[in-house]
């Protein structure tokens, strides 16, 4: 997990405006073969350094709460963030369009094929490599829970308990979420203690 | 299909909207009883190749909602899926993040996103395991798709590679028969 000092020194930088935010959407999610977020982190931190790996968690982390696909959630949030709600349609659309084409296109030629061994081989090797590249993002972010005010140990036992709990134990998502995200909360309240709201 | 069917079907999926926490892919069990078991619009054979599809093409994964549309009722299911599963969320969200930006440093806010992470990232891993656990357990795939994942794993954090070219050489090790 050690990450080169540079990648967290350079200053961070914006999109100049929607057209940029649009294709670095669209860049981002045509990449993204067996889910959008590992691309997401390479391009919104470390390429193009419009977030930090903190504010990354942090948007990641709100967005898994929400209702609806994190990643989507996540290119609303920067979008609105980068320019109200126009930056938020510019960076939905950006990561929706040109990959529902070909999706649809996919799935009027995979009827064809989908019992060639190539294919079948092919889509298997793909499906072990996004397993891959998720558990690679997982392994980067979690040095972002050094900075957690729960402090590190704990944070991370929270992180292994949840993967127990879903991965291993596979207990509904809400379950875990509204039990142990509400004691986590409750910790992490505890810890950081009263603060003066800015006015 | 009817206009009611249609209307029907894009009701269904404003609702699943709501309860898609974690992910839209945590519905399908419940797209799945309604299109397949209730509504018999679709085989139990579309339903998983609609969500292999997606998982191989670029892209979010949400988009196995659509190509369900698609095989449901054409373009203009797809539509009614998608912008079923899209709207409700879209709008909540935006609306939190705008009420959670604005209050970004107070006790509230700082405890909830700090408390969250920690289970964010456990549930990435879990995500990781879920993925690989149909490869690693068949003793066929398993050591060839244990060597994807490592490399994977290792060229992401030593290097700054694009995934595509990891994706694209699980293909090829998939074509050669390797896994």
């Amino acid at each position: 997990m050690s990450v080169p000092a540079s990648e967290t020194m350079l200053p961070l930088a914006a999109p100049a405006n929607l057209r940029e935010l649009f294709l670095a959407f669209n860049r981002l999610s045509l990449q993204g073969f067996g889910g959008v977020l590992p691309v997401a982190q390479r391009e919104l931190v470390e390429r193009k350094r419009w977030l930090d790996k903190q504010q990354f968690v942090e948007m990641l982390a709100v967005s898994q709460v929400l209702p609806g696909p994190n990643v989507v959630n996540l290119a609303l949030m920067f979008g609105d963030r980068c320019f109200g709600l126009r930056g938020a349609v510019a960076a939905l659309a950006g990561m929706m369009l040109a990959p529902l084409v070909v999706v649809l296109a996919l799935t009027a030629l995979y009827g064809q094929y989908s019992h060639h061994p190539l294919v079948s081989g092919a889509l298997r090797g793909m499906g072990a490599v996004a397993a891959g590249l998720v558990i690679s993002t997982a392994l980067k972010l979690l040095g972002t829970l050094r900075h957690n005010p729960m402090g590190r140990w704990l944070a991370l036992a929270f992180a292994a308990l949840t993967f127990v709990l879903v991965a291993l134990l596979r207990l509904p998502l809400v379950w875990v979420v509204l039990g142990l995200g509400s004691l986590a909360i409750a910790l992490a309240w505890h810890r950081i203690g009263p603060t003066e709201p800015p006015k | 299909m009817t206009g009611a069917d249609l209307l029907g079907l894009f009701g269904h999926f404003l609702l699943l909207s709501l309860l898609a926490v974690g992910g839209a892919i945590t519905t399908a069990p419940d797209m799945h009883r309604y299109m397949v078991t209730e509504q018999h619009w679709l085989t139990d054979a579309q339903f998983t190749s609609s969500i292999a599809i997606a998982q191989a093409a670029p892209g979010p994964n949400l988009l196995f909602v659509a190509v369900l549309g698609w095989n449901t009722a054409g373009p203009i299911g797809a539509f009614a899926t998608t912008a079923g599963i899209l709207l409700p969320s879209t709008v909540l969200s935006l609306w939190a993040t705008r009420w959670g930006s604005q209050r970004r440093e107070t006790r509230f806010v700082r405890s909830f996103t700090n408390g969250l992470t920690p289970l964010t990232l456990g549930l990435l891993l879990a995500t990781g395991w879920i993925l690989a656990e149909p490869y690693v357990r068949v003793a066929q795939y398993r050591w060839g798709a244990l060597g994807l994942i490592a490399v994977a794993v290792l060229v992401m954090l030593r290097t700054k590679l694009s995934p595509m070219w990891l994706v694209a050489l699980g293909a090829l090790v998939g074509v050669l028969g390797w896994v």
